[in-house]
């Protein structure tokens, strides 16, 4: 069985927000119709994102660690927002394990959202449907994309490389790879819902010079610089002569 | 959670229509395991009937001012095998349906003897379809108890106390307004009422005050810490990612503060359970259908701030991730 899923790297994600603003362009102008802003341009505005970057700080100042935090949809393998859902309108699809919202069956109940302990439902007041990430599914089956653009928008825009997209149960895939190797997460696991998102844990990756990796440990003469250099005529020998 | 209003009205009056509908059913059924030829009229039961109609209908209008397209309301019956509301939303229409039935045969005198049993009782059946019509009364409450009931990612709601309030505190109203009916039609049937209005408000608020202790003592659900998987010591939220307002903000968060909420839960506890109870206690001893109108108008009042108290008090896991705006 497919689960299609985003791995986020949270050692590399730099909280830029192109995924953010990527998502909103793509889906806003996507075939489910516009994720709806109230006073846009005005104070106080309001709008519906699949996506948000939050940024979140661990230790003490100075000694501080930030954590920027990209969230969406994790597309749950045990989604308990489906079923609650008294229409049917939200759904998990078969094929691919990806969680949409028929938007011709919502009622705007809002009851799924209630069920959702990671809020990664909007509802969007305007159009009166409850809104979510749909990994991007007019993209990543568009086969008048080049295949390598078949990636949700987020993925695509993100310009430092945190965002994977792939079969999480396909054990050979780079996202299940990448969960494997590296440490992969799911957000609160004991609400037994089986996010298919995973992250990835930030990482130090530190350089240790040792002073035997400065200095020569295999210079005959401990001496680092020029060796003599003895006459052409003269015999010359390695390490020792700078011939 | 926001408490919004058309839910707090749905819940409230078709508890009042279904406890009403449980009071005429249990009032019927007084008499018929009495020792006494006493009965009451069909047309009492056929107006109670239409009283508690009247209430279901008020909500059922009110639950349509909760969707946003009302329209596609009918669909909610789709899913009735794995939502409660989906079950809740079938119930009510039948509940209603059952009510009018159980008051047209009253009204009627629809009266044939289905089964008489060794001790001479009968069953009719008119007191046969009021024992249909109370069960999916009760399957109503707990339909719309477990709504609240089985979300999880909200403790204060998550517990068998949600289903057991709905229950009650619908059933104490129902049997308030019987009573104030009962004796404002002069009905042998008064004393019965005030008397389990009187027991089925103070067993509700027995009830709802061990929520209340409950839900103070209740521990957060999850940590910031396993929302985000940075098991730090110290990890706090520097930004929700945004400076405006959005669904997520605004649906999660319960208007007012603590100190609104603990003076609204005295309020309700004043309102819906111990002004009733002393109202229903003085107008059983010394009589006076005002005192019991009064009793039911004070205990709507409070039911429904007590109903406002119970979605604000909700705290959901979701607001781990909307701590801050900056």
């Amino acid at each position: 069985m497919t689960q299609l899923a985003l791995v986020i790297d949270l050692n590399v994600c730099v909280g830029c927000h192109a995924c953010v603003t990527s998502c909103k362009e793509w889906n806003t102008s996507g075939y489910a119709g516009p994720m709806t802003d109230e006073n846009p341009y005005a104070a106080d505005p309001k709008g519906v994102f699949f996506n948000r970057v939050q940024t979140y700080e661990a230790g003490c100042f100075p000694k501080t660690e930030t954590v920027h935090f990209p969230k969406s949809c994790l597309h749950c393998e045990d989604p308990p927002c489906v079923p609650v859902c008294p229409t049917g309108a939200s759904y998990k699809r078969k094929e691919d394990g990806i969680v949409l919202v028929d938007y011709d069956k919502c009622i705007g109940c809002k009851y799924c959202s209630w069920s959702c302990p990671y809020g990664a439902r909007e509802f969007d007041a305007i159009e009166g449907v409850m809104k979510k990430c749909t990994l991007c599914v007019d993209r990543i089956y568009d086969e008048s994309l080049p295949e390598e653009r078949r990636k949700p928008a987020c993925v695509l825009a993100c310009p430092a490389g945190a965002r994977l997209f792939g079969d999480v149960h396909d054990a050979d895939s780079e996202v299940s790879t990448a969960i494997r190797e590296n440490g992969g997460f799911q957000l609160m696991p004991e609400m037994g819902t089986k996010p298919g998102n995973h992250y990835l844990p930030r990482r130090k990756t530190r350089l240790h010079i040792h002073e035997d990796e400065l200095v020569r440990a295999d210079n005959p003469l401990k001496i680092e610089g020029e060796l003599p250099k003895p006459e052409l005529a003269e015999p010359s020998l390695d390490d020792v002569t700078s011939w | 959670m926001h408490p919004a209003f058309s839910v707090i009205f749905l819940t409230t009056l078709i508890g009042v229509g279904q406890g009403l509908l449980l009071a005429l059913v249990a009032g019927q059924f007084y008499f018929v395991i009495g020792a006494t030829d006493i009965h009451e009229s069909g047309a009492f039961y056929g107006l109670g009937s239409l009283i508690a109609v009247a209430f279901l209908g008020a909500g059922l209008v009110s639950s349509f001012f909760h969707l946003a397209h009302p329209e596609r309301g009918w669909r909610a019956i789709a899913r009735w095998r794995t939502s409660w509301l989906s079950r809740e939303v079938l119930l009510l229409p039948a509940v209603v349906g059952l009510t009018v039935i159980y008051g047209a045969v009253h009204w009627l005198g629809w009266n044939p003897v289905l089964v008489t049993f060794t001790n001479l009782k009968a069953l009719d059946l008119t007191m046969a379809t009021g024992f249909v019509a109370a069960a999916a009364s009760v399957l109503l409450f707990v339909c719309t108890g477990m709504i609240y009931a089985c979300v999880k990612f909200i403790r204060e709601w998550a517990s068998p106390l949600t289903v057991i309030n709905y229950l009650l505190m619908g059933g104490a109203s129902g049997f308030t307004l019987a009573a104030a009916y009962a004796v404002m039609r002069d009905s042998a049937l008064g004393d019965f009422f005030a008397g389990s209005a009187l027991v089925a408000t103070l067993t509700a608020a027995v009830f709802r005050i061990a929520a209340m202790i409950r839900n103070r003592r209740l521990a957060p659900p999850a940590t910031l810490r396993a929302a985000i998987g940075v098991h730090h010591a110290d990890v706090r939220q520097v930004t929700q990612g945004f400076m405006g307002r959005a669904f997520n903000t605004q649906e999660f968060a319960s208007p007012g503060g603590a100190a609104v909420r603990e003076l609204l839960s005295g309020l309700f506890l004043a309102l819906a359970f111990v002004v009733p109870a002393v109202l229903l206690l003085v107008g059983w001893l010394k009589g006076g259908a005002a005192l019991f109108a009064a009793a039911f108008a004070c205990q709507y009042v409070g039911l429904a701030v007590e109903r406002w108290v119970f979605f604000a008090e909700g705290r959901h896991v979701q607001n781990l991730y909307y701590q801050r705006a900056a």
